[in-house]
């Protein structure tokens, strides 16, 4: 067995953390919109809206039905086959819708059980003082929703940045593609895929600690 | 002025309401009573939308609806008109005592958050509660709780404050601040829908009592008048129950 090319692993890092950028911002990217879309849909689910309800559910099944990889091809080669006006729809972009769709409808659910959770009584206590439905969703339910669904939601957040590495696939140079693209450059591939390892590590533990602390904030309304 | 028409509500193929007709005058106090599962939560429930009710009229002040075609604004229109106080507080958990308190103000009533804030200063202080001002509910003991749920309720301004077994929850060493500023409420001539057990808040503060049984308003008086000489064979029944643990005299 050959040693591990320690000097080639500390010149590599700092190209690799070059490409760092690019996959976070994909990631927050999608879990913004994915945020955005799985609140509406929650929602939607939530108050039961005729028509909406079952097109949510569809949409819910077929994200988390079908794996990532495959919805990524779909939007990236099929789309533009299908709209004209895609004709070159770029990897990024196809990467991010792609994670949106996929996580919206895993996170979806997860804000719709939370919602759920919260005590019954605080939403008829919101509409006897005469909110509005919206308003009670909004101003009473959804905050303490958002508490209870933040862990999960975390953790939706860390697979989302991990599943930006697929987007390499559609040929765009992230975090592994670079790496890949290095690695088949030297024939280091232990090093190269040691230390990408190691990049998304750091950002993972990283992430689960700010976590640890953004839950304790959000938890200071329940203490005793 | 508020007057029910033959209010009906229907669980299923159960009549919970059966037709209850009422008419309270402003400053009235009214406490309802009545065995369990008669219906009482439920009337309160449905004079402000919170059950959609399946037949009758609700008026309250100038708005007079017939349940079964009121429009959202008209249902949002009665639900401003009334308030309520829960038996489980049901404060906002997310939300300080005072902003409990203001949040109806400014979501609803379109007040500035400062004069909202200040003028849920002032109700707090009414039910004694200015240090816990800055509290969230779940540090608070549940006669400090209940007596938030007042203060939000009076923030209302509505035309009547329904309550539903405001004390039925409380540690008994809570119960007698809670009927206080239920009293002080009164006294004030805050017009009030009371369910209540408590007997002897009944007698001394209620103009009328109203006894209900299955879905129907059995029998109703001044509370002297009701509690000493009963003529329902089931408002008997009952009394005898409940005077047998608390006699209200
Ligand atoms: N959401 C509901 N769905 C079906 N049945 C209901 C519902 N709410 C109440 N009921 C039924 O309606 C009846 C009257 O209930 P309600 O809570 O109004 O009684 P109550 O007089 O307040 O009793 P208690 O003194 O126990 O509070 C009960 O039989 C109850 O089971
Ligand atoms: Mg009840």
């Amino acid at each position: 067995m050959n040693a591990l090319d320690i000097d080639y692993m500390l010149g590599l890092m700092p190209i690799l953390l070059s490409y760092l950028p690019l996959t976070l911002e994909m990631a927050a990217a999608g879990m913004v919109l994915a945020l955005i879309l799985a609140c509406l849909m929650a929602v939607v689910r939530v108050l039961k809206i005729p028509g909406l309800n079952a097109l949510t559910l569809l949409f819910i099944s077929f994200f988390r039905g079908t794996p990532l990889l495959v919805q990524l091809f779909l939007f990236y080669y099929g789309l533009p086959q299908l709209m004209s006006a895609l004709t070159q729809i770029n990897g990024v972009t196809a990467t991010i819708m792609g994670l949106t769709l996929h996580f919206s409808a895993y996170m979806a659910e997860s804000i719709r059980a939370a919602i759920v959770g919260i005590d019954r009584s605080q939403t008829d206590a919101a509409l006897s003082i005469g909110m509005t439905r919206g308003q009670t969703m909004r101003r009473v339910v959804l905050p303490q929703a958002t508490r209870v669904a933040v862990p999960t939601l975390m953790n939706y957040f860390i697979d989302m940045i991990k599943a930006t590495s697929l987007a390499f696939t559609l040929g765009v140079t992230e975090l592994m593609g670079a790496t890949q693209k290095e690695a088949a450059g030297s024939f280091l591939y232990f090093e190269a895929f040691i230390s990408v390892a190691l990049i998304y590590w750091g950002v993972v533990e990283l992430l689960a600690w700010l976590q640890r602390s953004l839950e304790t904030r959000l938890n200071k309304a329940y203490q005793r | 002025m508020i007057a029910l028409q033959g209010l009906i509500k229907r669980f299923g193929d159960e009549t919970i309401l059966d037709g209850i007709d009422l008419s309270i005058e402003q400053g009235e106090i009214i406490v309802v009573i009545g065995p369990s599962g008669t219906g009482k939560s439920t009337l309160l429930r449905c004079m402000n939308f919170l059950e959609q009710p399946d037949g009758g009229r609700i008026q309250i002040g100038d708005l007079s609806v017939d349940v079964t075609q009121a429009s959202r604004k008209e249902i949002l229109a009665l639900r401003r008109r009334t308030a309520f106080v829960f038996q489980n507080y049901a404060l906002f958990a997310n939300k300080t005592a005072l902003d409990n308190v203001a949040e109806g103000l400014i979501v609803v009533n379109g007040w500035k958050k400062p004069q909202a804030r200040e003028r849920a200063g002032e109700l707090l202080e009414r039910v004694g509660l200015s240090d816990k001002a800055n509290a969230y509910p779940a540090s608070l003991s549940g006669g400090q709780q209940q007596r938030v749920g007042i203060a939000r309720a009076m923030a209302a301004q509505a035309e009547v404050i329904l309550f539903d077994e405001p004390t039925s929850s409380l540690d008994p060493e809570w119960v007698e601040e809670v009927l206080g500023v239920m009293k002080q409420l009164a006294r004030e001539r805050q017009t009030m829908l009371v369910v209540t057990h408590e007997m002897s808040f009944a007698r001394d503060v209620a103009d009328r009592v109203i006894f209900m049984s299955d879905g129907r308003i059995v029998e109703q008086g001044p509370p002297s008048q009701l509690f000493s000489t009963p003529q329902d064979e089931r408002t008997k029944s009952f009394l005898r129950k409940v005077l047998a643990t608390q006699a209200p005299w």
